[in-house]
């Protein structure tokens, strides 16, 4: 396509028309599944179908976007209309974690929980106020471009490549896993085999076109994973409230979760499988405090009862019954403490179930400040995390012109907004569905999703009959919050398809958050290290085959990390956040707002912001305790009682305030530097000579 | 180059439209979540109040804030002449 031909009118209109096509097709496709069903198909075909459909299709646009022009696989030839370019932000944004853990989330931790869904949505607020029009006006490539423009040289922007790799190789890590997982649900494949399946995908997306092919597969894979979350709640929420905008009408629904919790909370079987909770963590607890002795007790005591009844000549089956449970006991002392951890563990669902609208729940006033401030801890981070990291910043350089960035963020918040907005009445609806039908009902006779789910995986769900009674208590539930969405079309009685459309959904969220952030990671690469500071005469073709190779090799990395199933996935996420805010946000935000800040300043607050961040995660976190050998009480270390999840809100003030404190000891900086601000901060500067713009 | 006052006119207004939204943004987050508790005693379209701001009610003021944001900055572009070219 000729640039004097291009129109980019046209071109709006020509993918306006291809996508609606698109929508109508993969409706039609739906539809088609439905009735496919309906006449018999088997459910396992339904799921291959998605897997294969969908991925075939991420795979078809990627094959035609394959592009060897730099703008072109960098930054989608900077013609990505804000309408699009918001929906590709949405589907870059919002990950495994947000489509099938943030309803979970809700579910268990109540309002609490509200904090992702706040930091995740406000921080676009920061990105439309005090990034995307700027970046855009700059007109590079990458994040540490605009930092090695800005603040002179390769030290900064080193630190830049380094924080980015650093985040978005965390927070790849976690994509592949959801990959990987849903794969293997979908699919019946072993794990660490749908990982390296779902990394086919990913990579089909990405390798042949860059940004231009996952542009246009994340906008494709936006629309399939909205129509996939809210199909389910719609029609939920019709069911309960007979209004189709649940997001606004679930406040009855919300009351009546109120009502149960009040009543299951006084409940007097519900207590008592509390109590044999409760019960079973105190013993755990005395016997943790000296294992080899108690094992040696309660052994010791069960051979004496087996002697006993022996002795007394007790009937034949007693004496088998009192075997039986001696030869189960735990085979050595290791055993036990692995048992009793577990039931110290248990001490949770000893509580009665906590009231789901009510913020910063605590034993005491100390109690519940402490969780107000995390709560505002986590939405700090989350937000200035979100204006922070580089995949989504990249996106605003595709954008044809400033105003249409600042459009482009109005339309990411909008379709990113449809799925959070929902997530919290998803969740109450959910609650309120297992409050009622399963909560009360005979063992004997499990609602048929439960059944299944409990068997596909116990980790999601498990009901035990803790107290005997072949009644399904509350406390006798665990759920999984993984399990909530997925579970959702079953609870409302929607036919298989629509479970299969879930999936689909999921599989599109980790795919196209996967594909951003290789992109991210291997640009960086590519594009920072090799041509800006090793081989600034290479040719086009040659940097784009580089960067090509290098998505390659971080993919399989990434992959094989993975497969290795790290711990802790959400706090990794968390992690990348924190580490994301305090790095970056300083440096760019008063790299636009104040001509003062210098190169020095620049360096230094990066330094430190990270720096703090980072050493506050590893005196606090466990993992990281572990790690680096510090033994001394965790609380010692914390500051405030901030969680270490929330490591940027002191990251990114001291961040700041280094950068602004060494600026002003040091020179002002050059007066080109200064051109350079003014020339980001207009749209057009007519007379100025200057021209970042990069082809 | 000089700045001619139009330009440095274009930049304080640009600021204080970004500090009044920053306002708001601010108070619908933090002083919204550091009182979510005395909120949540008032009813609002049946939900505790407290919740269904944090839960919608923040989000849709975020979006109001950036949408706005946009339509008063493009309408600015045009007022001080440094609006790019109308797209072909």
């Amino acid at each position: 396509m000729s640039q004097a031909a291009f129109s980019q009118k046209g071109f709006n209109q020509q993918l306006k028309k291809y996508y609606a096509l698109y929508t109508g097709g993969f409706l039609a496709f739906i539809i088609l599944l439905a009735i496919a069903e309906q006449m018999g198909l088997p459910r396992k075909y339904i799921g291959y179908t998605f897997l294969i459909a969908t991925i075939g299709l991420y795979a078809m646009i990627g094959v035609m976007s394959r592009t060897v022009e730099v703008a072109e696989y960098y930054v989608a030839g900077r013609r990505v209309p804000a309408f699009f370019n918001g929906m590709a932000t949405g589907a870059d944004w919002m990950s495994a974690a947000s489509f099938i853990g943030m309803a979970g989330t809700l579910y268990l931790a109540g309002f609490d929980g509200l904090a992702f869904v706040m930091g995740w949505t406000g921080g676009y607020v920061l990105v439309a106020l005090f990034l995307a029009p700027y970046l855009r006006k700059f007109g590079q490539f990458t994040i540490p471009d605009f930092l090695g423009a800005r603040y002179g040289g390769n030290i900064a922007r080193s630190i830049g490549v380094f924080a980015a790799i650093l985040c978005s190789f965390v927070y790849v890590v976690a994509q592949i896993y959801g990959v990987g997982l849903i794969t293997s649900r979908f699919t019946g494949l072993e794990f660490g085999v749908g990982v390296f399946v779902g990394l086919g995908g990913i990579l089909v997306c990405s390798f042949l076109g860059g940004m231009r092919a996952v542009t246009w597969t994340q906008v494709a894979q936006y629309i399939i994973l909205i129509i996939a979350y809210l199909t389910p709640v719609i029609w939920l929420g019709v069911k309960h409230t007979g209004i189709p905008v649940p997001q606004v009408a679930y406040g009855p629904v919300l009351a009546k979760v109120g009502e149960l919790e009040k009543k299951l909370t006084a409940d007097p079987k519900e207590q008592e499988v509390r109590k044999i909770f409760k019960d079973r963590a105190d013993a755990a607890n005395a016997a943790l405090k000296d294992p080899a002795k108690a094992y040696a007790d309660n052994k010791a005591k069960l051979e004496q009862n087996v002697n006993n009844l022996k002795a007394a000549n007790a009937p034949a089956d007693q004496v088998a019954a009192a075997e039986k449970a001696l030869a189960g006991y735990a085979q050595d002392v290791d055993a036990a403490k692995a048992q009793w951890n577990k039931d110290k563990g248990g001490a949770a669902r000893a509580a009665a179930p906590r009231p789901h609208a009510e913020p910063y729940a605590g034993k005491d006033e100390a109690a519940r400040d402490s969780a107000r401030l995390n709560f505002i801890g986590i939405v700090f981070c989350m937000m200035f995390g979100t204006a922070a990291l580089p995949h989504i910043l990249m996106r605003y350089y595709t954008t044809p012109s400033v105003r249409e960035a600042r459009r482009s963020v109005f339309w990411s918040l909008f379709f990113i907004f449809l799925l959070y907005f929902t997530a919290p009445c998803l969740a109450v609806l959910a609650k309120f569905e297992v409050y009622t039908n399963l909560v009360g009902s005979q063992f004997a006779a499990l609602p048929a999703w439960a059944a299944a789910w409990q068997t596909v995986d116990a980790t999601l769900l498990s009901i035990t009959d803790v107290n005997k009674d072949g009644i399904v208590q509350l406390a006798e539930i665990v759920i999984g919050g993984d399990l909530i969405v997925l579970m959702t079309p079953e609870i409302a009685g929607l036919p298989y398809v629509v479970s299969g459309l879930v999936a689909a959904g999921g599989l599109a969220a980790a795919l196209s958050t996967a594909d951003g952030l290789l992109l991210t990671i291997a640009n960086a690469l590519s594009h920072d290290v090799y041509y800006k500071m090793i081989d600034p005469s290479a040719t086009t073709s040659r940097r784009v085959t580089v960067s090509k190779i290098l998505l390659l090799v971080v993919a399989l990395i990434a992959a094989y990390v993975t497969s290795l199933k790290p711990g802790n996935i959400l706090f990794l996420v968390g992690a990348a956040f924190s580490l994301a805010a305090s790095a970056f946000f300083p440096a760019l935000v008063l790299g636009v707002f104040w001509k003062r800040a210098n190169k020095i300043g620049a360096i230094t607050g990066m330094l430190a912001g990270l720096g703090v961040c980072f050493y506050y995660m590893s005196t606090t976190y466990p993992f990281l305790r572990d790690l680096f050998g510090i033994t001394r009480p965790i609380a010692e270390y914390m500051w405030f009682g901030l969680n270490p999840i929330s490591a940027g809100m002191f990251g990114l003030p001291i961040g700041m305030a280094t950068i602004i404190v060494v600026s002003l000891l040091t020179p002002a900086p050059s007066k080109q530097v200064q051109d350079f601000v003014e020339h980001v901060r207009y749209p057009v500067l007519k007379g100025s000579t200057y021209s970042t713009q990069a082809t | 180059m000089e700045l001619s006052d139009k330009h440095q006119e274009y930049w304080r207004k640009n600021l204080v439209v970004t500090a009044i939204l920053m306002a708001i943004w601010f108070i619908a987050t933090f002083v919204e979540a550091w009182f979510a508790r005395d909120l949540n005693s008032i009813n609002f379209l049946g939900f505790p109040l407290g919740f269904y701001m944090s839960a919608q009610g923040s989000l849709v003021i975020y979006v109001v804030i950036i949408g706005f944001y946009a339509w008063y900055m493009n309408k600015l572009d045009n007022e001080y002449g440094v609006q790019e070219e109308d797209e072909k």
